[in-house]
């Protein structure tokens, strides 16, 4: 492990008024490399990902991405480094003015420049490889099902074929059939593309299909990061309480009984 | 010493939200101005708010003209001066009249539903998408929205102005006993190029503060389905106050002298 890392995140912090989100987030991703990101509801690894895409401005910490820290560009640099990612947002995003194709056709046609023509070939052949009609591209996201919606997400995300992608909860609400789906589809996407990915989820089945490292965020950092195979053996209380569901644990949920 | 405080807390709030709209209107302008345009987008905004408009716009100033022909003559008549009705109608309506209720009811129109658009967009993370996908989502939402506004407005005014006369014509020939011809020709002769223009620039002001109000708060909206309303709230009543504020400063501006 000598080479520089596409991804390195050193002591991000974010807070949102008094509330501490992120308490010092390092870490270290690989080119090449399937990192998935686990941890419970509202432990912020929504959050993280925004600031690693340059959505939300951090209040310190650096996240250098091949050698550039975008935490220092300016908005022409930021844009610029956007260029190399795909994203998959919690909840689809779909621009529901457009019809499903030019959703997934979007990041051609504004972002590259390419014909409408040309992008809505393009488009069509993403959506058939996860597995979408033609039909479909012509009807708009509202009209979808979730787990269409997702599909289509997806499609749009890897459209550009960028060089790094983020997954954000991909299979969080789709039925187990349609989730594994989802996984064989990212799995395949980041085979062929050769891409980087960070895959947020609190689902195991799909962390341990998706995942080459895994990272468990709690309490604003990231306590444990290792090879996926590791997981069942991390020696780590708080992972193995996450990834064996239980309530009780180091990881405490305030509620009070009934 | 608690009264004090409110009142500078709400100074200081006034003064912090003229900052950020402030810095958003002269984002948003440079970016309108500055080529690439999409043309597409500004096709659809200017079919929305200049022809989905005229049938509200036309039917007011309709009303309006007729019932200030009325209401003119009531006044009028007592002295003798019923031949100044056409003129006053004229005037009233092309400097101010026109203006103000177009502007009004576009407020009401437009910039409700441009506030619910981008502030859905804000709340469903369309607008961070938009970024995600190498596109500006100020040069994609707000600029087309600003531009559509500024030109279209002017527009309806003018149907306004006509229609408004109109409306005061069929009144006074109808109600009033007016002879047709002498009505007219009393309309234009002491109708000056100035009249006309003063409405049509404070038209395109108006535009301007609609689609700047309705994109501000849309895209500061947070929260879901709550602050999507609350958005769209804000802008029809930040818009028609700022448009009755400007109303005076520019009448000012353009007749103080005379
Ligand atoms: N824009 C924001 N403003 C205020 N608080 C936020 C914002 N975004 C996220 N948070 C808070 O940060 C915490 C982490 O959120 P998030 O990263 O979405 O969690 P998750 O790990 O489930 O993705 C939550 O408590 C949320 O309330
Ligand atoms: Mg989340």
């Amino acid at each position: 492990m000598t080479a520089a890392p596409k991804i390195q995140v050193r002591g991000l912090s974010k807070r949102f008024g008094p509330k501490v989100v992120l308490d010092g987030v390092d870490l270290d991703i690989a080119q090449g490399e399937s990192l998935v990101v686990i941890g419970g509801s509202g432990s912020g690894k929504s959050v993280m990902i925004k600031c690693i895409l340059g959505l939300i401005a951090p209040d310190s910490g650096s996240i250098v991405i091949d050698g550039e820290d975008i935490t220092k560009l300016d908005r022409r640099g930021r844009e610029r480094v956007m260029g190399k990612f795909g994203m998959l947002f919690q909840g689809g995003a779909l621009f529901d003015s457009l019809p499903v194709w030019e959703n997934v056709a979007f990041g051609l046609i504004q972002g590259r420049g390419v014909s409408r023509g040309e992008a809505k070939a393009v488009a069509l052949h993403k959506l058939a490889a996860v597995g979408l009609s033609e039909q479909v591209g012509n009807l708009h996201p509202s009209e979808l099902s979730g787990g269409m919606q997702k599909r289509v997400a997806l499609a749009r995300a890897i459209a550009t074929e960028p060089e790094i992608i983020l997954f954000d909860e991909p299979t969080t609400g789709l039925d187990p059939i349609m989730a594994d789906v989802i996984n064989n589809l990212i799995v395949d996407c980041v085979h062929e593309l050769g891409a980087t990915t960070i895959t947020i989820t609190h689902d195991m089945h799909s962390a341990r299909k998706i995942a080459t490292r895994v990272a468990m965020i709690y309490g604003g950092r990231i306590i444990w990061n290792g090879p996926a195979s590791a997981i069942d053996s991390s020696g780590n209380a708080y992972v193995d309480q996450f990834v064996n569901g239980h309530a009780e644990g180091p990881i405490k949920m305030e509620v009070r009984p009934l | 010493m608690g009264f004090l405080a409110a009142i500078g807390r709400a100074v200081l709030h006034l003064l912090e939200t003229t900052g950020s709209v402030s810095l958003f209107a002269g984002q948003a302008l440079a970016l309108s101005l500055r080529p690439p345009w999409h043309w597409r987008l500004i096709a659809r905004q200017m079919m929305d708010i200049g022809y989905y408009s005229l049938p509200v716009v036309g039917m007011t100033a309709l009303f309006t003209g007729m019932v200030l022909a009325l209401q003119s003559y009531t006044g009028f008549s007592r002295f003798a001066a019923d031949s100044a009705i056409p003129t006053v109608v004229v005037i009233s309506i092309t400097r101010e009249l026109g203006p103000v209720i177009a502007g009004l009811m576009v407020a009401g129109r437009i910039g409700a539903s441009m506030a619910a658009e981008i502030g859905t967009m804000r709340v469903t993370e369309q607008i961070d998408a938009l970024s995600t996908l190498a596109t500006n989502p100020m040069k994609y939402l707000v600029a087309p929205r600003l531009l559509a506004g500024m030109t279209m407005l002017p527009l309806l005014v003018l149907v306004a102005d006509v229609i408004g006369v109109f409306g005061g014509y069929v009144v006074s020939v109808h109600k009033l006993g007016f002879n047709p011809a002498s009505y007219l020709k009393r309309t234009f002769d002491y109708l000056q190029v100035m009249d006309v223009v003063s409405g049509l620039v404070k038209a395109s002001v108006f535009g301007f503060l609609i689609a700047l109000m309705g994109c501000y708060h849309g895209y500061r909206s947070r929260g879901g389905a709550q602050g999507v309303g609350t958005a769209t709230t804000q802008a029809v009543v930040t818009a028609s106050i700022l448009i009755l504020l400007s109303n005076y400063l520019i009448t000012e501006l353009f007749f103080s002298r005379q």
